[in-house]
């Protein structure tokens, strides 16, 4: 730590922490998804990432309509992208529950290889329609530059948008859970298939909606995260595997746990990567959390699952 | 009358330890297609590609044992076959780098990418791959240590099933970081390269090919004898046993974790091997085929040829390598959505793989020709013994579709 | 069976040709029959000779190489137009390297032993390049390997078409030391040999030559997304200069990043040897305005040359087509063999390497140049600033620098 002020330190520690929240804010929105897929439904989503892609090519796309064609609506065209980013990942979701993944359930093995196989062929469909070049968003306004809250401290605006949108949609998702008719039935279906049946709860219903929904936040991700990065068909793929250990290490099907362990894995990645380089950061993170799921399998937040 | 039938039995006995006759016979079928049929039908430089193709068929024989058999689903079997690919160039690369050869360095005698990374001397990781004896116990050595911690840490803490697998995806991720973060030490993304001798002999001329092809053949009939010899020991039964009803196989007395990590073991160990005659074969090593893509690949490899079928899977990597390989030529673009479409087609149409296709075609015309060419001969004891091989594939591949949903 | 065949055809052929041709030979002094120009069994006819283009397609390289492929096909197009080399038509045989290392050294081995191609345009990262060069030193084959990068190698095999590190890098921090008054350096790259042995030479060169400072030195994984640490340290050390060398997608994440924070180029200036036109279609023009890039060659170049080129490339591949360094460095990758062969009035790969050295172009798209007798090219070094719509004012200009693949003092 050698050559910092005191308060350069806090400085750093302040900033760290933002640029650690939208590493956060990407894996928990795309562990929501798969959280709650993996919880409920034994499903192993490994083409999760591709529906980010999607989200974040459908948020290019309105961009690129907005820019090109109605240059007027180039401020406002962002919440549309949105809206249209979760609908397009909610109808693919909702169409691969249908004719790929109910054929799969209690095989959870072979959903991983099949949705991998599906995660290829999507990346390949994004590359013949958009190009393997990344493609780059254009931004409104008012989604450029930073508040300069201090000397040493910058808050990009876009930043913030992330996190305040993922806010939004982990307290959705926690409402629609646990506050909804909806919720209760999912709850239910997770908790004893064979029981909430008996009950009257349409669970194939369920398990459909359910899926697609865990797309759907999946494309929001996408639509968020492409106004702080770039979109090639491969970007969702990268963070696959990452945000997997965040599902396990936030213990499967527990919401809390899933917040708790996206936070802790990307803050300390982010506060990590100051100190030592971006690589070694990223594999200290990654033993680490192996190195405790080896001492407890269960996660931080044991599931209430009866497997 | 006596005589010849004990000797029969006893023969018998022996071919029972792999599996029977009828295993036996198709594990010759192979040694005569690979040792035989293809040196004679491919000139050198595809037999070469060949051989890099059977290279991946002992990782997937070692995920038969494990998946297949074991229901673990390992994503990480890339790591133990850079494991043992990285071993073997190790060695290969100092020899490359006597200090003649890397005069013009700074530091002579050491790899050259360590020279670019300011190295000045050996890391002490390298110094035992001096010695080819020590390579070829560490090639088989490093691998199996490293899967026994793995295989300890989480067996005997029951984790299985899709933590498992996610969990050796997460390492095979860490280590390719690893690797291209450490490139003084790895070479980086580049792998090891410019491997050109083995002992001041020259792996790149066609004769040096061909004897490194038929080692590999050798080596992969040998880990495909093993592997039989593993599944229909008592290791295997319970194996089997404890895939299908893992609960009652610790409610009778015995320790289900260190099958688990027996397995997984053996698994890595032959793909180890396998990764050594990859680098031979290929010259060199590189973080790509350590990754999670790559491990998963592989897995795919060994569903196609059929989880539950050691011999089924040998093919499944050589078929599969071999598409891509032709594929790739003529259609680069529709490769990748072949590669996709078959990951899909394999889990939702024919889970048993190419040697359940075979079992279901082949079995029927199997059985008539039993029927219609039946040898009388009044040996029951014989009858007796060769029984079991038959109706063994049928329980073996029937649970699949159960088997998972104890988990 | 089918090559018996077609070798019996092609020597009727030969036959019926060489006889129709006599009187034509008698009269021209130059080779007409193939075994002529070509006696180590290249795949060449009267009329035609093939070569191979060896380039991703497919993975994640293939952004990165289209380019390389447009160019090679649109310089082999051309040359075609003009006549061919030695009188013969080029054919292609495209092959594809999947972004797989082993992939490529398969490809280079089926190219040279199977269809026995004269040369061989291809490779992109070093990784691929240093898989396919055994293969090429075992078949004496003929690589013109297009991307600039990190030196430490030289083979009789292989042509060097871009920049070696020294070339691009020295001449650039000596423009910013002196123009821009640099004198402590933030060095980031991508984690890997390229970026790595880049910046290795840079502070070489800046504490030992320019006695300037580094204050930071910092690698990422490929791929990597996220930069916020990396954009707090630069905030915090305030260098002169950031001299970057990130590659691919994360290039993208890097300045619009760097773009939110609030760093703008003029706040804190940047010279870069990684973006080229065609990372810049990816990441926006305006988030890359002011930004310097140390390269040989800029789309907007005013020379005859690249005049000429632009048209064509733009008329072949579209309007929006944009032209990067390492896509003029593919483009010279067959004129140069052209060249050379038709000085060494041969395909032999041994002829036209002895011949390469000491070739001069005066009009390439990027001006003079010259094959140097390490088989990398002499060339001038430009600064560009970039504007907001993704093109670059070349600001300076070095005078020709000779490549020095093995730099002393730098190691």
């Amino acid at each position: 730590m050698g050559g910092y002020t005191g308060e350069e330190l806090t400085a750093i520690f302040l900033m760290q922490g933002f640029s650690g929240l939208s590493l956060f804010c990407v894996f928990l929105l795309m562990a929501l998804g798969l959280a709650i897929i993996f919880g409920q439904m034994g499903v192993i989503n490994m083409a999760h990432g591709e529906f980010l892609t999607l989200g974040a090519y459908i948020t290019y796309l309105v961009s690129y309509l907005a820019s090109d064609t109605w240059p007027f609506l180039l401020d406002y065209y962002f919440p549309v992208a949105i809206a249209l980013a979760f609908l397009g990942t909610f109808i693919l979701g909702y169409l691969v529950e249908r004719f790929l993944i109910r054929f799969l359930y209690n095989r959870p093995l072979d959903t991983l290889l099949a949705t991998w196989g599906l995660g290829l062929i999507l990346q390949q469909i994004f590359r013949s329609v958009f190009g393997p070049r990344e493609k780059s968003v254009v931004l409104p306004d008012w989604l450029m530059g930073s508040f300069q809250a201090s000397d040493m401290v910058d808050i990009p605006i876009n930043g913030v948008m992330v996190v305040a949108l993922t806010v939004v949609m982990t307290i959705g998702v926690f409402f629609l859970l646990y506050r909804s008719r909806w919720g209760i039935k999912v709850r239910a279906t997770t908790q004893n298939r064979a029981m909430a049946n008996a009950a009257g709860i349409n669970t194939e219903k369920v398990d459909r909606l359910t899926f697609a929904l865990g797309c759907g936040i999946a494309g929001v991700a996408g639509a968020a995260f492409t106004t702080i990065a770039s979109t090639g068909p491969t970007t969702g793929s990268l963070y696959i595997v990452d945000t997997f250990l965040v599902v396990v290490f936030g213990g499967a099907a527990s919401l809390l746990g899933t917040v708790a362990s996206a936070f802790g894995i990307a803050q300390s990645q982010s506060i990590l990567s100051f100190f030592l380089s971006g690589s070694m950061a990223k594999v200290i993170t990654l033993m680490t959390v192996v190195g405790i799921l080896m001492f407890r399998p269960q996660g931080l937040f044991a599931s209430k699952v009866r497997r | 009358m006596d005589k010849p039938d004990t000797q029969a039995l006893a023969a018998s006995r022996w071919m029972d330890k792999f599996g029977g006759r009828g295993k036996l016979i198709q594990i010759l079928i192979i040694a005569f297609l690979i040792m035989v049929v293809l040196p004679l039908c491919a000139d050198i430089f595809r037999l070469n590609l060949y051989g890099k193709y059977l290279t991946y068929a002992f990782v997937a024989a070692g995920l038969v044992l494990c998946w297949g058999y074991g229901g673990i689903l390992s994503l990480g079997q890339g790591i133990f076959f850079g494991l043992g690919g990285y071993c073997m160039a190790m060695f290969l690369k100092l020899e490359a780098s006597s200090p003649e050869n890397t005069a013009i360095q700074s530091t002579p005698g050491i790899p050259d990418f360590m020279d670019w990374n300011q190295l000045t001397e050996l890391p002490w990781f390298w110094q035992p791959f001096h010695s080819f004896t020590l390579t070829l116990i560490l090639i088989v050595a490093v691998p199996a240590l490293f899967a026994f911690l793995i295989g300890f840490a989480m067996f005997k803490r029951r984790v299985g099933g899709v933590y498992f697998a996610i969990i050796t995806q997460a390492i095979a991720s860490i280590m390719t970081i690893l690797i291209i973060g450490q490139q003084g030490y790895t070479g980086g993304i580049n792998g090891i390269t410019d491997l050109r001798t083995l002992m001041g002999w020259d792996i790149q001329t066609d004769f040096a090919k061909y004897v490194l092809y038929f080692a590999c053949c050798g080596a992969l009939l040998l880990c495909l004898l093993a592997g039989q010899f593993i599944i229909n020991s008592r290791y295997g039964q319970l194996l089997i046993a404890m895939r299908d009803q893992e609960d009652r196989v610790r409610f009778s007395g015995y320790d289900v974790a260190n099958i688990k990590i027996f397995v997984f073991v053996a698994a890595s160990v032959i793909s180890a091997i396998g990764g050594a005659f990859f680098t031979l074969q290929v010259g060199f090593m590189s973080p790509s085929f350590v990754g999670t893509v790559a491990s998963i690949e592989m897995v795919i490899f060994c569903a196609v040829g059929g989880r539950l079928s050691l011999i089924g899977a040998a093919y499944g990597a050589f078929l599969v390598n071999l598409a891509k390989s032709s594929l790739s030529e003529t259609f680069p673009q529709l490769w990748v959505v072949a590669m996709g479409a078959l990951f899909i087609a394999v889990v939702m149409l024919f889970p048993r793989g190419l040697a359940g296709l075979v079992d279901d075609y082949a079995g029927p015309v199997r059985r008539w020709m039993k029927e219609t060419f039946k040898r009388p001969q009044p040996a029951p004891a014989v009858e007796k013994k060769t029984a079991p091989p038959a109706s063994n594939t049928s329980p073996d591949s029937a649970p699949i579709l159960s088997a998972q949903e104890s988990h | 069976m089918k090559d018996s065949k077609r070798k019996t055809q092609s020597t009727r052929r030969r036959l019926l040709a060489g006889l129709l041709a006599l009187p034509a030979a008698l009269a021209l002094a130059n080779p007409v029959f193939a075994d002529d120009v070509n006696t180590t069994g290249l795949s060449v006819t009267d009329d035609t000779v093939t070569v191979g283009i060896l380039h991703s397609l497919t993975g994640t390289m293939a952004i990165s190489e289209t380019g390389s492929v447009q160019a090679e096909k649109l310089a082999i197009e051309q040359i075609n137009a003009q006549g061919g080399v030695l009188g013969r038509q080029i054919k292609i045989i495209q092959e594809d390297g999947a972004s797989d290392w082993p992939t490529f050294a398969e490809k280079s081995h089926k190219l040279l032993e199977k269809d026995k191609v004269a040369a061989v345009f291809g490779c992109w990262t070093s990784a691929s390049r240093k898989a396919v060069l055994p293969v090429f030193e075992k078949d004496n084959g003929l690589l013109y390997y297009p991307t600039f990068y990190e030196g430490l190698e030289q083979s009789h095999n292989v042509f060097y078409t871009g920049q070696e590190a020294t070339q691009q890098i020295l001449a650039g921090l000596n423009w910013a030391h002196d123009k821009l008054g640099a004198k402590t350096f933030y060095l980031v790259g991508s984690d890997y040999i390229w970026p790595r042995t880049s910046m290795k030479i840079a502070r070489k060169h800046i504490e030992n030559v320019l006695h300037g400072k580094v204050v930071g030195e910092e690698y990422y994984p490929l791929g990597s997304t996220q930069f916020g640490s990396l954009i707090n340290k630069i905030k915090l050390k305030k260098p002169d200069l950031v001299f970057g060398a990130v590659v691919g997608g994360s290039n993208v994440a890097w300045f619009k990043q760097l773009n939110a924070a609030g760093l703008t180029f003029k706040k804190q200036p940047m010279l870069t040897i990684s973006v080229t036109e065609d990372e810049v279609l990816g990441i926006g023009g305006e988030n890359v305005e002011g930004l310097y890039s140390s390269m040989k060659y800029f789309q907007s170049l005013d020379l005859p040359g690249n005049k000429e080129f632009v048209a064509a490339f733009k008329k072949k591949y579209g309007d929006k087509a944009v032209i990067g360094d390492v896509t003029e460095s593919a483009y010279l990758g067959p004129w140069l063999w052209k060249r050379a062969v038709e000085a060494a009035g041969s395909f032999d790969v041994d002829k036209v390497v002895a011949a390469s050295p000491g070739m001069e172009w005066d009009n390439s798209p990027h001006g003079y140049l010259k094959v140097d007798d390490n088989h990398h090219l002499w060339m001038r070094t430009r600064i560009g600033k970039w504007k907001a719509d993704g093109q670059a004012d070349v600001v300076w200009e070095s005078d020709v620098i000779k490549p020095n693949p093995f730099p002393k003092g730098y190691q």
